[in-house]
């Protein structure tokens, strides 16, 4: 079955569907960005807003993009055929990795608005905070984040710049370059993604602390990154590429990956609640606390059946998985539930007295996500959309897993 | 039974599982129902070769994870709650979050149950003996060998045609098999 089969696509996206994608998503980032900038300066409140507001769809972007090196990283650890076809995707979204940096500013500028541990005179008077003030303090956090963007860029920029050269020599001794990288990477990858997500967003609420925080903001970006592909692919497909490279079988298990990675999601996130629920010590149920009121608890059960029950039930099924267009909706689902995970984990720092939606939730997201996917999008200007001369590929597109 | 045995139907060797695929794909375009494909090792694509359609193994694997899910619900509740109430750490009689993970722990045991016994009763597994036991070079199969066989319980079976028909699309060593 499909034995004979030979890449008979064009390996580039046309130019013109690439720069129309580019154009639209970098027109919606830029009044996203503008509109946001405006309304932070409409007030001090707005102001306090639009720095928790960024750092949400920040994180939002930040963790897809982390989810895609992952994907990258895994592919070369485990010497994977299937995957070939569609690493490229996975490639040119996780080179937004360094443009993250940039997208950090703004969240180095309200480090004061966000992080209550930055503050001098709050740290003096808790001796919890002066405990942690030789970890949590405003050097250190910047010396850390700038080792996690040299550290993602580096790998994504190693990956992604082997992975075109290959394209031209098709030099099987590339691959092997990349493998090699790959124990190193996952290892530089865990640490960092971990430490990330106790800085940037654990450390909000600075007294209180999950050793699961990371994996738990980990597995979130990973389902989101397979969201994120299975629409690229759509978006590649539908606009004439690699219709037969990128095969149903490959589409079916960017699905079940999703799936499996939405329910190690449930049990990490559960895990963590469950281990606090039943200790009681006030110290860690506080957080829950504070997400337990009116109005927070009801996005909390929203996250519960929005982010595991409902979409592992619909996904279960085979044929949602290889039909497109119910395996599209489910991605777009669970992308947007990504969100409301990751506000929230962060929001309620701001608004402790119940939920309080804010335009610029919807502007900082477009902002922020129209520049991501703007940067996605031109990325398929100049490259091959897909990895063409990996000696792999050809087993990745017979792979039907009938 | 003491008189003369009865067949069971025809087997033929195949060189390679390319070969073998293509055999199956024959065998299914010329109307055979009740053919089967032996090999060492699982040959991918033989299911759209052979026509096979879907599994029903996962709908055996859903029951039993849903009555794993109620067996550990209910147990967890009845004897925390109704038959033998007792306030252990303070806790509540019954919750949800302390139900879980028996609850996720069993329907995982009684869904893989499901799966395993499952496969097990559809293979109409373990069976003891199979005609093509009795069939001397049959014995590579769990080595280097391909084969292909034909039983009589297929509508379209006879003895000679369908002897003739293994041999036509690459077989060798056809054999006649008795029950």
């Amino acid at each position: 079955m499909g034995h004979d089969k030979q890449f008979t696509d064009a390996p580039k996206l046309d130019a013109g569907m690439a720069d129309k994608a580019f154009k639209i998503a970098a027109a919606v980032g830029a009044v996203g960005i503008l509109a946001s900038v405006g309304l932070a300066f409409s007030g001090d409140e707005a102001k306090h807003q639009f720095f928790f507001s960024w750092l949400t769809a920040f994180m939002w972007c930040l963790t897809i993009g982390l989810g895609a090196l992952f994907f990258i990283i895994i592919h070369h650890l485990t010497r994977a055929t299937w995957s070939a076809s569609t690493r490229r995707i996975a490639e040119n979204v996780a080179i937004n990795l360094p443009l993250m940096a940039i997208l950090f500013i703004p969240i180095a500028i309200g480090l004061h608005d966000l992080y209550h541990w930055s503050h001098e005179e709050a740290v003096a008077n808790d001796p919890i905070l002066k405990w942690k003030a030789g970890y949590l303090n405003a050097p250190f956090f910047f010396v850390r984040a700038a080792v996690y963007f040299a550290v993602w860029g580096g790998l994504a920029w190693f990956f992604r710049s082997n992975s075109v050269k290959q394209d031209e020599s098709g030099d099987e001794a590339l691959s092997f370059k990349m493998r090699r990288l790959a124990p190193v990477g996952i290892l530089t990858f865990a640490l960092s993604a971990t430490f990330a997500a106790f800085d940037w967003t654990m450390s909000l609420d600075p007294h209180w602390f999950s050793t699961m925080f990371g994996v738990y903001t980990f597995a979130g970006g990973v389902v989101s990154w397979f969201a994120f592909g299975i629409l690229a692919i759509a978006w590649l497909q539908k606009s004439g590429a690699l219709k037969h490279t990128i095969t149903t079988g490959n589409r079916h298990d960017f699905g079940k990956l999703m799936f499996g990675f939405i329910v190690f999601w449930a049990y990490v996130t559960f895990s963590q609640y469950y281990l606090i629920w039943y200790a009681n010590i006030p110290e860690e149920t506080a957080w829950f606390a504070h997400r337990s009121v009116e109005g927070w608890s009801n996005i909390g059960a929203l996250i519960i059946i929005g982010h595991f029950i409902v979409p592992f039930w619909v996904l279960l099924s085979r044929h949602v998985k290889r039909f497109p267009l119910s395996l599209n909706l489910a991605a777009v689902w669970m992308l947007l539930m990504h969100f409301v995970d990751l506000y929230f984990v962060i929001m309620p720092t701001l608004h402790h007295h119940g939920l309080h939606f804010h335009v610029l939730d919807l502007t900082t997201l477009l902002g922020v996500g129209g520049v991501f996917v703007a940067a996605f999008a031109f990325r398929f200007k100049k490259d091959a959309a897909v990895a063409h001369k990996d000696p792999q590929l050809l087993a990745s597109m017979r792979y039907d897993n009938a | 039974m003491a008189d003369k045995k009865r067949n069971w139907g025809v087997v033929a060797q195949f060189a390679n599982p390319a070969d073998l695929l293509h055999a199956a794909q024959k065998a299914r375009e010329a109307g055979y129902k009740k053919f089967e494909v032996y090999s060492p090792f699982p040959v991918h694509g033989m299911d759209d070769a052979m026509g096979l359609p879907g599994s029903k193994v996962p709908w055996i694997s859903l029951m039993g994870g849903l009555t794993g899910m109620t067996i550990g619900l209910t147990l967890q509740w009845w004897t925390g709650a109704v038959d033998y109430p007792l306030v252990i750490g303070g806790k509540p009689l019954f919750a949800w979050e302390f139900g879980l993970p028996v609850t996720f722990e069993l329907s995982v045991l009684l869904a893989s149950f499901g799966t395993v016994f499952g496969m097990f009763a559809l293979n109409k597994l373990p069976k003891p003996y199979h005609p093509l036991d009795k069939v001397p070079m049959f014995k590579g199969v769990t080595d280097d060998k391909f084969f292909m066989s034909i039983e009589v319980a297929d509508p379209m079976f006879d003895l000679h045609k369908s002897q003739a028909f293994l041999e036509e699309i690459g077989g060798t060593n056809v054999t006649v098999v008795e029950e």
